[in-house]
């Protein structure tokens, strides 16, 4: 199978992007192995059954997976509201979505904790009226996480409900489908690759974040210490292996977490008939 | 090979830029701790002034602050420090230790065991001390917020660990009992930062809080920042000597050919201008009668722990409470 292509030959093309993935990402990541390989496997066991490391993991792998999940629903409303209605100011709202991507994390994390803490604007509100503090909790950082992967969902979303073609939606109520049926038969299955992907993004995201949820996350062990926190914490005390354990760890854990999501994207198209 | 390595090259790269002043004239790097900005920036002017009066050259100084823990690992990475001027002497031992740019001996080489200043940990609480904070044991009282950061992180906050440890053991007379008078007092601790910094945020301008314990200097600079109408200093009976130590760094001063500038440097931290800069800036000097007697005043008496007799050193206190599994961790096993 030939192509004709604009850019240079398949050759180059390659291995520009061997090089690439070796420089940033290889390399790094095998000095990272390098350096736990450092630890015997007793103390590369012991540093991650340790309780309070396997809090943490707890803590942030849980924080983003319902974070992501909530950025999904919103980031679906939002998306749907942005293709489907035009509005006043639709291009300035539109512009809006990426900031948290501009943003520096550590401010968003700063101006999070401002607002939520108990006294702030809305943390004073959540408190009046539930009684529910957000800063300072682990709660904090579900928040700090939804703000962070929005983002991602809406963006991933979006081109796809754009290409969506609302004759099928018709097509579907002309053959008497309700509405509700028409979205969940002939809209769900159409979208749900694309909000896949989209939770994968802001869940793996949410795993790392550091910046944004030490600011609001009150950083109690055992309750709401995450991950990244604990590595720097093994930083100050000059244990560069075991940072480096728990890093690689990390990075396992997420990289199985999100083949099993890219596995799950490719049996929703398959279903789906898109493949 | 390490992981640091485009860390290293970063941080070089970073320090490069940063000293952007005529490559001609030499330049000291000042690598310091968080809250010695105000007192360094006004020491450097003195210094190139006096060093420029006595030989006619003229330097440049760069000063680098941030939390203890990051900036002592920055030096260990590569960052070129000519000088050391940092939170703890363990840090400095772990430069000498982990990346050999000084001897072990480094403490003994300057006058009064390299420390020009030291501080303590004070109580900075609000305005018309509302909870009556008087002392360590007011801390451990119901109700009672206290603001202090997570001395695995930060250098400050293991002081404050300390000081409450020591009051403890001294007035129950156990380590026993120091040990649950701390786990109550952390029980009153709701958002722990990673620095002295941070802290001080958190109490001043989020509210949050009763106490914040902090250092002494820190507290002053807080009330002169946020004016004397919405905090107080309390300063219990009894709290740690903060020893703060200084130190040439001999591979890189080799390197920079700026041995005798670096040394000059510190020894004028000893000097009666030097001395008397640090009262002003809040810091107790080693020689108070170099000081204003107006700044002296401001630092109470009061009796001293320190981190050698209460703790045997620095290097049995990190082992014993803040590595992995030390009492700080223990305090948290739910």
């Amino acid at each position: 199978m030939t192509q004709s292509n604009i850019m240079p030959g398949f050759r180059p093309a390659l291995g520009f992007t061997l090089f690439y993935l070796a420089l940033i990402v290889l390399i790094p990541l095998s000095a990272m192995l390098l350096k736990t390989m450092q630890l015997s496997l007793d103390e590369y066991g012991a540093i991650l059954t340790n309780k309070r490391v396997l809090a943490s993991f707890y803590v942030s792998f849980v924080s983003a997976l319902i974070a992501a999940v909530v950025a999904c629903l919103l980031g679906f409303v939002i998306a749907w509201t942005l293709v489907r209605y035009p509005f006043p100011g639709k291009r300035v709202f539109d512009a809006l979505i990426d900031l948290p991507f501009a943003l520096p994390t550590a401010v968003a994390g700063i101006v999070l904790a401002t607002i939520y803490q108990p006294n702030g604007f809305i943390g004073q509100l959540l408190m009046q009226t539930f009684g529910v503090q957000v800063a300072y909790k682990p709660l904090g950082i579900v928040v700090a996480l939804i703000f962070i992967g929005l983002p991602f969902v809406v963006r991933t979303i979006e081109p796809v409900l754009q290409e969506f073609d609302s004759a099928m939606e018709e097509a579907a109520a002309s053959l008497g489908a309700t509405r509700l049926q028409a979205f969940i038969k002939v809209i769900l299955p159409n979208i749900l690759p694309a909000t896949i992907t989209g939770f994968a993004l802001a869940f793996a995201r949410g795993v790392g974040e550091y910046g944004s949820v030490i600011f609001i996350a009150g950083n109690m062990p055992y309750v709401s210490e995450v991950v990244p926190l604990l590595i720097i914490t093994k930083l100050e005390q000059y244990d560069y292996a075991g940072a480096t354990a728990i890093g690689l760890t990390m990075l396992i854990v997420s990289f199985v977490l999100l083949l099993i999501i890219n596995g799950l994207q490719w049996w929703v198209r398959r279903r789906s008939g898109q493949l | 090979m390490t992981v640091l390595t485009p860390l290293k090259s970063a941080l070089i790269l970073a320090a490069v830029l940063f000293s952007g002043t005529a490559l001609a004239e030499r330049t000291l790097l000042n690598v310091s701790y968080d809250p010695t900005r105000e007192l360094y920036q006004a020491f450097n002017q003195s210094f190139i002034a006096y060093w420029k009066d006595k030989t006619g050259e003229t330097v440049s100084i760069q000063q680098s602050h941030g939390g203890a823990g990051k900036q002592t690992r920055a030096v260990i990475d590569g960052l070129e420090a000519d000088v050391l001027t940092l939170a703890l002497s363990y840090d400095i031992d772990q430069i000498a230790k982990q990346a050999r740019l000084l001897p072990d001996n480094w403490q003994s080489r300057l006058p009064n065991n390299s420390l020009p200043y030291t501080s303590t940990i004070v109580f900075l609480v609000r305005k018309g001390n509302p909870k009556g904070i008087k002392n360590w044991d007011d801390l451990i009282k119901e109700g009672v917020s206290v603001i202090t950061p997570n001395p695995k992180t930060s250098g400050g906050a293991r002081y404050n660990y300390l000081a409450a440890w020591a009051f403890a053991e001294k007035q129950l007379g156990s380590a026993e009992a120091a040990k649950a008078f701390v786990k109550q007092l952390y029980k009153n601790v709701p958002v722990l930062d990673s620095g002295a910094r941070g802290s001080t945020t958190t109490f001043v301008q989020r509210g949050l809080g009763d106490v914040l314990l902090t250092w002494e200097n820190e507290a002053f600079l807080a009330l002169k920042e946020f004016g004397e109408g919405q905090f107080e200093i309390i300063v219990p009976p009894a709290s740690i000597l903060a020893e703060t130590p200084v130190a040439v760094v001999d591979k890189i001063v080799k390197k920079n050919e700026t041995q005798d500038l670096a040394e000059a440097y510190l020894q004028y931290l000893f000097s009666p201008a030097g001395q008397k800069l640090a009262a002003k800036h809040f810091y107790r000097p080693y020689q108070p009668e170099h000081a204003d007697p107006e700044d002296l005043k401001r630092f109470p008496k009061l009796e001293f722990f320190t981190v050698d007799k209460n703790f045997g050193g620095w290097h049995k206190a990190q082992k014993d409470h803040f590595d992995d599994g030390g009492s700080f961790d223990q305090i948290y096993v739910p």
